[in-house]
């Protein structure tokens, strides 16, 4: 049987989820005899890529690297995971959604700072309008709401998927 | 003056008496039907659509709350259809407003967050409207979170009917309606407010919490006001 392959990445969020993911401790091992994880802040690749069959996807879309990355992980991912308040409801990062970006921006680095004053441009990329769910830019097979959810949640939910089964974490899931 | 009438709850013959409401008979029979804007021992107003329930014979869904039972009633309490409603009434709720359940002092004691979590919302269907409100800090010992108020009008009742004041009112039409205190004015400066704390109480959400506490610290006294009308009923 074909090992599968599992990406994660963390766009806006606190990389919390990532944690509680790592907190589902020798679970991991089990989820490793698997799967192997090809994509995302704990291992080296650069790109993602072709042919993944799980993404786990953490955080709002809130840029336009963000929206970038949701369409390639999308684009060459079989199942995506939303994995977290953040990707699920847009969450702590939709708090600024109320205020113009720029007015956003100059608070913070013009108004808010004590030196060097000016919002940065280079090699950042910019802001969208709205830190938004990752379901209104891509499609999502599944979403695991919590802040962060449950490391028992996150391995059932990755347990079936190897399996083959759609997982249903049903009342186990609250938001917050 | 009190009529005994049989009513079926989900098929069980139930004796009722003649204007109680559905919630009430369906709740004293330990039927569970979810509602949101119904507290014991204030009036019913309809407004979350939670309780919505089938009756046979009637063409439409109505409001538990304030349907008075009949001789004869049939009602089926949940359904796959109901179930379906509620979710959809329950995505609305948090479409509508700032509900950063990650970050609020209610979270975990929450009866929305709670609702959600057993109808199975997941995520919410329909594009949030992110809109932009204040929180109203003037009140020495409460705050008021309009990011959070489903506009219920828990509160309004608790001050108007048991504690006489009347401090709360909704203003507005529509997506524009807002909790105001006293005509608009900071709550803090509204004098008519006897800072008793039963809108707090009353509060669903966290909308509405004491000063002080910590996400996840706020747990209100649910059956204050229920007790409250009891004990001026004499019941």
């Amino acid at each position: 049987m074909d090992r599968v392959k599992i990406g994660t990445c963390w766009l806006d969020g606190c990389s919390g989820c990532h944690m509680s993911l790592l907190d589902i401790d020798e679970g991991i091992v089990a989820v490793l005899r698997k799967a192997d994880i090809v994509f995302g802040p704990l291992v080296d690749a650069q790109e993602w890529p072709e042919g993944v069959d799980v993404a786990v996807i953490e955080g709002a879309v809130s840029s336009q690297a963000d929206l970038a990355l949701a369409q390639t992980a999308r684009a060459r991912s079989r199942i995506v995971v939303a994995l977290g308040d953040c990707a699920v409801t847009g969450n702590v990062p939709s708090m600024r959604n109320g205020i113009p970006v720029r007015s956003l921006l100059e608070r913070v680095y013009v108004e808010g700072a004590s030196a060097q004053p000016g919002v940065p441009t280079d090699g950042v990329p910019a802001l969208l309008k709205h830190a938004q769910p990752l379901h209104e830019s891509i499609k999502v097979d599944v979403h695991v709401p919590g802040c962060p959810p449950k490391p028992n949640a996150i391995l059932l939910v990755l347990s079936e998927l190897l399996e083959g089964r759609t997982p249903d974490p049903g009342s186990k899931l609250r938001f917050g | 003056m009190t009529e005994k009438v049989k009513v079926r709850i989900d098929g069980e013959v139930i004796a009722a008496t003649a204007g109680q409401t559905i919630l009430e008979v369906a709740r004293a029979s330990n039927t569970y039907i979810p509602a949101l804007c119904y507290m014991e021992g204030l009036s019913a107003v309809g407004a979350c659509r939670l309780c919505m329930v089938e009756i046979s014979g009637v063409g439409r869904l109505q409001p538990a709350c304030t349907t008075p039972v009949q001789e004869g009633l049939a009602v089926v309490t949940s359904s796959p259809q109901l179930q379906a409603y509620r979710k959809i009434a329950l995505e609305l709720l948090f479409a509508e407003r700032n509900h950063i359940c990650a970050v609020c002092v209610s979270s975990g004691h929450c009866e929305l967050q709670t609702l959600a979590q057993d109808h199975g919302v997941k995520y919410v269907r329909y594009p949030y409207s992110f809109p932009r409100l204040p929180i109203d800090v003037s009140h020495p010992r409460y705050v008021l979170d309009h990011n959070r108020c489903i506009l219920c009008s828990r509160c309004v009742r608790a001050c108007a009917e048991i504690e006489g004041a009347h401090v709360w009112d909704v203003a507005g039409r529509g997506t524009q309606s807002m909790l105001v205190s006293e005509m608009k004015r900071p709550w803090g400066e509204a004098t008519s407010c006897t800072s008793c704390g039963k809108c707090v109480q009353a509060c669903p959400t966290g909308a509405m919490a004491e000063k002080g506490w910590g996400v996840e610290e706020m747990t209100k006294h649910r059956t204050t006001v229920s007790r409250l009308t009891s004990m001026r009923e004499g019941s």
